[in-house]
């Protein structure tokens, strides 16, 4: 990928077979690391006292995203954990991985941004009508008042395009601008912005998450019960 | 002057004045976000945790619209439909 492609979706690798882009590609093998990562370390569960450490990572991580999750949403966080964790945990492996030399992530591409909040965008009405019923659901639209029923309708989808394109902006800006300080001030330069877009990606991952936990709460219940606001 | 050249140079002017003026107001408004963060943690320290995670979703909110002036900036200058 070079200074003109914006997006890794027109970058085409052209194996023997078929030819894939390069979004397509950096997502399956994150997919892989992670997916074969996890399988690997949870083969041997322990629940006594002496642990690997690997699955103590992952009790840290299933841990602290359970109590972030609990706190956002305000009750028990186990309906929500899986998605909630997922979007997090692929968001912030595949910004992290930037470090690797030739990796481009999948993040920076407006398509796999676009999905996410896609997948956001469905589970908010996935997740309050199965909690409050189609009725009570459709009702939260003209809470107020039935005035605010186009505002809602703009805002849930206003939201959702903010979504993709946050992320998308972030992660493209990041590796576009170690892009161009490449060519411009080689060798100290690109090193700090790389350092800077990894603890961009990973807040970004965080806000992501916790944006999608607010949206979810706030399509439950009349007043979201989150202890920010 | 054909219109090409003149499609180029009014696409890198835009695509400058875009960035730049574009990023100030975020800038100015997360400063003050700041501001009033450190200070409700200055007044409530327990309470840190809560304020130190709204002011980060808050920073996202407001860098939302910086994003969109970097991302039409980007368009003009390397994916420029004309």
């Amino acid at each position: 990928m070079d200074l003109t492609d914006i997006s890794p979706d027109e970058v085409v690798y052209d194996l023997r077979f078929f030819s894939v882009n390069a979004t397509i590609l950096w997502t399956w093998i994150v997919m892989v690391l992670m997916a074969a990562g996890s399988w690997l370390i949870t083969r041997r569960l322990s629940t006594g006292p002496e642990i690997s450490r690997w699955q103590n990572l992952l009790e840290v991580i299933v841990s602290y995203t359970r109590d972030q999750i609990r706190q956002t949403i305000g009750e028990s966080a186990a309906p929500y954990l899986p998605f909630l964790g997922t979007l997090f945990l692929f968001i912030a492996v595949s910004n992290a991985l930037t470090i690797v030399p030739g990796y481009v992530p999948p993040t920076a591409s407006l398509s796999t941004a676009a999905g996410l909040a896609i997948c956001v965008f469905v589970a908010v009405p996935g997740y309050g009508i199965v909690n409050r019923g189609l009725g009570g659901f459709l009702k939260h639209y003209v809470e107020p008042t039935p005035l605010m029923l186009p505002f809602n309708l703009i805002g849930e989808l206003s939201r959702t395009l903010a979504l993709a394109v946050r992320l998308f902006g972030n992660i493209m800006s990041g590796a576009k601008i170690a892009a161009i300080l490449l060519t411009v001030a080689p060798f100290f330069f690109p090193v700090l912005f790389s350092l800077l877009g990894l603890l961009t990606g990973l807040i970004q991952a965080y806000i992501f998450a916790i944006l999608a936990a607010v949206y979810i709460a706030s399509g439950e219940q009349a007043t979201p019960r989150s202890s920010e606001s | 002057m054909d219109s090409q050249t003149l499609i180029a140079i009014t696409s890198i002017l835009t695509a400058g004045l875009t960035i730049g003026i574009g990023a100030i107001g975020p800038a100015l408004g997360e400063g003050r976000a700041l501001a009033e963060a450190l200070r409700s943690i200055a007044q409530q320290p327990d309470e840190s945790g809560t304020i130190i995670r709204t002011l980060f979703v808050g920073l996202a909110m407001v860098e939302s619209t910086a994003i969109y002036c970097f991302v039409v900036s980007m368009i003009l200058l390397f994916a420029n439909p004309f």
